[in-house]
């Protein structure tokens, strides 16, 4: 152990002259992150730090930032909460990292929020879900379209009462990202005063569902909103085909993870038609940005040999719009002092490749970018059919819309 | 030797180590080591607490997790409820380990070798499920907390943190070295080696379990409190993590069970391998590690590395520390 | 939202249900309850098999039932091999195999989790067939085919080992070294052969209780953790070494948890089968249908 260090505090680091020097002369930034390459959030860490990486290697072919080498530092967490404190800390004190990215998920960055905001850092979040709502650190951006708590819920709830629904059932992983959402839910239901005639978590390696769907099915709801994790949605889906979920119901999903992964919309293939979900980005004509269609390029090359998603929207791009924004904060003020990146952060509107980005007081963003989309016309076992159009319809928002709600959801299945 | 120079030695020891770890806190300023030691000491503590019953007694519990993740939501209601400073939820943790220890106990009374291991799998799956379903301390959404203000002589709370593992770190110990050397560790070796025979031979068996069970639930449990502050968010998955129960079996019989000793060795060995391999090879591989470890040693060093490193002298419960 | 349909609906499934966790721990029965080695990784076995039936499903799409069966004799070599180390190392040498062997075969079970990381990465597998993902329908009543096929091939495979070892002369040898392994010595016979073989059926019948895990759902790398519990669970219930038992005592699982999911909260499910365990091994530690 080192006994002779300095720096317990915030890091200071002095920026020296920029600009023409070569590269090799001066000391790299050094961005440290913890991501999971273990455990059950190692398929989604592994796609987004690939994303992180093609940033990375984009930006040093340029001549790298402020005249130096980005340079990245990657820790496996292990899924676990208990991992990353130790991982922080390391990065900060020890490998005296100049910027941190937060790990994929939850539950490794709910306990570093404390941390960061005592030592009075920047973290750029990657995925997270009302990690701050709590702690209200002012230098925390989360790259994840999500926006205001609500929104997630009230959007897909809206869909619904559009379409007639006026009753609401729940259906909820009994784990911690699938629980917030089914608490936000209930709220906006209690607002609507819209009756939920069925409410349930499911525990974990539920292996079975289909005792939970006859009984959500004989509960005869109009509106099914499912939060649910990868392992789960699957079996859910299979056991909707196969016991059926009845005529009322006009629309399905809401927040099931996994369906925005290629391995698990290539194994359920036509099981997924008329289900409504979230989703981060889609391949429809209002989602391409400047530079978005030049990175999926990349991207499904690197997939193959560094063996994840071939697919990668849900989590990839935003990986590199994190790195994007932190590239504009760094080259707008000249520097690598957090206060003064933070500021920027929050003061400017960012231009990325999953479209312009501008943070409210929270560190979320100002306005939900949470697609529902519906899946239309899905093949049985052809991974490729995702990257053309029209798989996946989107509903909300309004801005990004590419078409309307089937409904009810057995029409839209067929 | 006699004995009473030998506890002179031991408590010499004791003092030192304690005041070596104070001194740390006060002179070095980089906190990571704080952090990394603090993860060490935890499992050095909870390796030493399952000991008494794995070891010893030979009663393998599976349940660790189930001890530990009381100890942790424990702390969390008790901090929510009252705010309660540190010290009181451990204290409070000890107590609600030694009660589910003593049901635990009486539970399995009669249960021996693997039926006990896997009453206590379901100890902790039974109790995980309530915690999952228990709103008060956030279910299984997990729950963030803020740390109250350090305590001087401390400037940072990772750093007390860190001092407070380490008393606990000693009371485990003293424990275990109490036990293994008093009427309660020789009865305990005796219900290990054959338990009919013990109590044929009048061992109180019965009793024995049942108080071994509550002393080693009682010291997993403080062990598992502090970790709340350390982590300053609580989630069942998290804290019911079955990892701990493997971590603390297998350090346990990497190091060798026999003496007090082995424990501690173990864990410094196994946890400052897995706190190096975070943050270096950072893959998989970890995990691969720890399998091939655990493999390596229960093949080729039955009795750990304390039987390695002393091959001639047996070193048994009940002998010299 | 009681009602008797949805009771009777609820049974129904989870005997169906019970039935698939029959088969994925009738192999543990044997290993674990008939020759009482402490196969914590009985389950990462069977995940490892139900990667291989995903394999061969992939690239030759063969149906995963015949290629749960295609392996069985790789799976037999691999269990023969398995008991060899583990004889070798601990019963063998005797004292205290019960702790070390846990964590030999908690060892290994990591490693085997590690392994099929490396080849097929993290992501979720699962298979095809024309029985995946229809129904059979009974009036009102729907029940998954994939169910169906589980049940059947379940039971199939518990009643055959359970006729193999009461019938056939192998079969009594193993259920004989069980007992009482000096008079199986005093007879001429080899105990460590017959358990060696016992424990290469055992792990056999992995190959075939792998393609059903990965029929009824999909399967993770990390999936075998999750298993730790139910099969010991089921094979602690019935009372070790009996394998009508466990075909019960899974049905009882199944049940309970299936009306749990559907009639109460399903969060309490996995608290509910757990407990019932624990009543069970305190007050017949035997189990229930042990000796």
């Amino acid at each position: 152990m080192k006994r002779r260090t300095f720096l317990g505090g915030a890091m200071a680091v002095a920026v020296a002259g920029h600009g023409s020097r070569a590269l090799a002369q001066q000391p790299p930034i050094k961005i440290g992150m913890s991501m999971a390459q273990t455990g059950g959030l190692a398929g989604g860490g592994k796609a987004s730090q690939l994303g992180i990486e093609i940033w990375r290697d984009d930006i040093n072919a340029k001549g790298g930032l402020l005249g130096r080498k980005v340079e990245l530092i990657v820790y496996d967490d292990k899924s676990s909460a208990s991992e990353t404190p130790a991982i922080y800390a390391k990065l900060v004190d020890v490998d005296k990292v100049d910027l941190l990215f937060a790990p994929y998920a939850t539950v490794p960055t709910a306990p570093l929020m404390p941390f960061v905001k005592q030592r009075g850092l920047l973290l750029m979040g990657n995925f997270s879900f009302q990690v701050n709502s709590k702690v209200g650190h002012d230098m925390w951006f989360n790259n994840a379209p999500w926006g205001p708590a609500d929104s997630w819920a009230s959007s897909f709830l809206d869909l619904g009462q559009k379409a007639g629904g006026k009753t609401l059932a729940l259906l909820s992983a009994d784990q911690e990202f699938a629980q917030n959402l089914v608490l936000t839910a209930r709220e906006v239901a209690k607002k609507r005063n819209m009756p939920v005639v069925f409410d349930q978590n499911y525990p974990p390696n539920t292996v079975e569902f289909s005792s939970i769907i006859r009984a959500l099915k004989a509960a005869k709801p109009d509106i099914v909103y499912v939060s649910s994790y990868p392992p789960d949605s699957a079996g859910i889906l299979r056991a909707v085909n196969e016991i059926g979920i009845g005529d009322n119901v006009k629309i399905f999903g809401g927040g099931m993870v996994g369906l925005q992964f290629a391995a698990v919309m290539s194994n359920l293939g036509s099981l997924l038609n008329g289900v409504v979900n979230y989703n981060t980005w889609l391949p429809e004509p209002s989602m391409y940005h400047e530079g978005t269609k030049a990175f999926f390029d990349v991207y499904t090359k690197r997939a193959v040999e560094a063996k994840v998603d071939p697919l990668g929207y849900y989590l990839a791009p935003f990986g590199y719009a994190m790195g994007q924004m932190v590239e504009a904060a760094v080259i707008a003020t000249k520097s690598l002092d957090q206060k003064g990146l933070a500021k920027y952060l929050r003061d400017n509107e960012h231009k990325t490749i999953v479209g312009p980005i501008a943070f409210s007081a929270d560190g979320e963003r100002k306005e939900s970018a949470t697609v529902q989309a519906q899946f239309r016309g899905v093949v049985d076992k052809d991974v490729e059919q995702f990257r053309s159009s029209g798989k996946q319809v989107i509903l909300f928002p309004e801005k990004m819309k590419t078409g309307n709600l089937i409904s009810p959801f057995e029409a839209a299945r067929k | 030797m006699s004995n009473r120079r030998h506890n002179i030695a031991f408590w010499a020891g004791v003092a030192v180590f304690l005041v070596a770890v104070l001194a740390m806190t006060q002179i070095v300023r980089n906190e990571y080591p704080f952090f990394a030691g603090y993860v060490i000491l935890q499992f050095i503590a909870l390796a030493v607490a399952w000991s008494i019953l794995g070891g010893y007694a030979g009663y393998v519990n599976f349940g660790t997790n189930a001890f530990f993740g009381v100890g942790v939501y424990t702390a969390v209601a008790l901090f929510k409820a009252t705010g309660a400073p540190l010290v009181v939820q451990i204290a409070a943790a000890a107590v609600v380990g030694m009660l589910l220890g003593f049901a635990v106990g009486l539970l399995t009374l009669r249960m021996r070798g693997i039926f006990f291991s896997i009453a206590t799998i379901a100890v902790a799956i039974i109790i995980e499920t309530f915690v999952m379903n228990w709103r008060f301390v956030g279910g299984a959404a997990g729950i963030q907390l803020q740390r109250p203000a350090v305590m001087a002589p401390f400037d940072s709370y990772v750093k007390m943190l860190f001092f407070v593992q380490a008393i606990l770190v000693v009371i485990a110990v003293a424990v275990a070295r109490y036990i293994q050397n008093s009427r309660i560790g020789r009865g305990l070796q005796a219900l290990r080696d054959d338990e009919l025979a013990a109590e044929c031979t009048g061992v109180p068996t019965l009793k024995l379990k049942l108080v071994a069970c509550m002393i080693s639930g009682a010291l997993i449990s403080a062990a598992g409190a502090p970790a709340a502050m350390y982590l300053q968010y609580a989630d069942p998955s998290s804290a019911f993590n079955l990892s701990y129960s493997v971590s603390a079996l297998a350090m346990s019989l990497i190091g060798g069970t026999a003496h007090w000793i082995g424990p501690v060795l173990g864990a410094i060995l196994l946890g400052s391998t897995q706190q190096l391999l975070s943050v270096t090879i950072s893959s998989e591989v970890n995990v691969l590690v720890l399998g091939i470890m655990l493999v390596l040693f229960v093949v080729g060093a039955p009795k750990g590395i304390i039987g390695l490193l002393r091959p001639r002298y047996r070193l048994r419960a009940g002998g010299k520390p | 939202m009681f009602s008797m349909d949805l009771l009777l609906g609820a049974v129904v499934l989870g005997v169906l249900l019970g039935c698939f966790y029959a088969a994925v721990s009738v192999g543990l029965s044997i290993s674990f309850g008939l020759l009482d080695v402490p196969h914590v990784a009985h389950p990462a076995f069977l995940v490892l098999a139900s990667y291989g039936v995903y394999q061969l499903n992939e690239t030759y799409d063969i149906d995963p039932l015949l290629a749960g069966l295609a392996i069985t004799p790789l799976f037999f070599l691999f269990g023969l091999l398995a008991y060899r180390v583990y004889y070798e190392t601990f019963e063998k040498r005797g004292t205290d195999a019960g702790v070390r062997g846990i964590a030999f075969f908690f060892g290994i079970a990591f490693i085997i989790e590690v392994l099929i990381i490396l080849q097929f990465g993290v992501d979720q597998r699962s298979v095809t067939a024309t029985y995946i993902g229809k129904a059979w329908r009974f009036g009102e009543y729907r029940i998954p085919i994939r169910q169906l096929v589980a049940f059947a091939v379940a039971l199939a495979l518990t009643i055959l080992l359970a006729v193999y070892l009461s019938k056939t002369f192998m079969g009594r040898a193993i259920r004989a070294v069980a007992q009482d392994e000096e008079a199986l010595r005093l007879m001429g016979a080899n105990p460590v052969r017959i358990k060696q073989f016992a424990f290469g059926i055992a792990t056999a019948v992995l190959g075939i209780a792998g393609a059903l895990l990965i029929i009824v759902a999909p399967v993770e790398p990390t999936l075998d953790r999750a298993y730790i519990g139910r099969t010991f669970c089921v094979v602690v219930m019935a009372g070790l070494g009996s394998i009508s038992g466990t075909l019960i005592a899974a049905i009882i699982l199944g049940v309970a948890e299936s009306i749990v999911l559907t009639l109460f909260g399903a969060s309490w499910a996995p608290a509910i089968s757990f407990a019932m365990l624990l009543v069970v091994l305190a007050v017949r530690p035997q189990g229930l249908f042990g000796r």
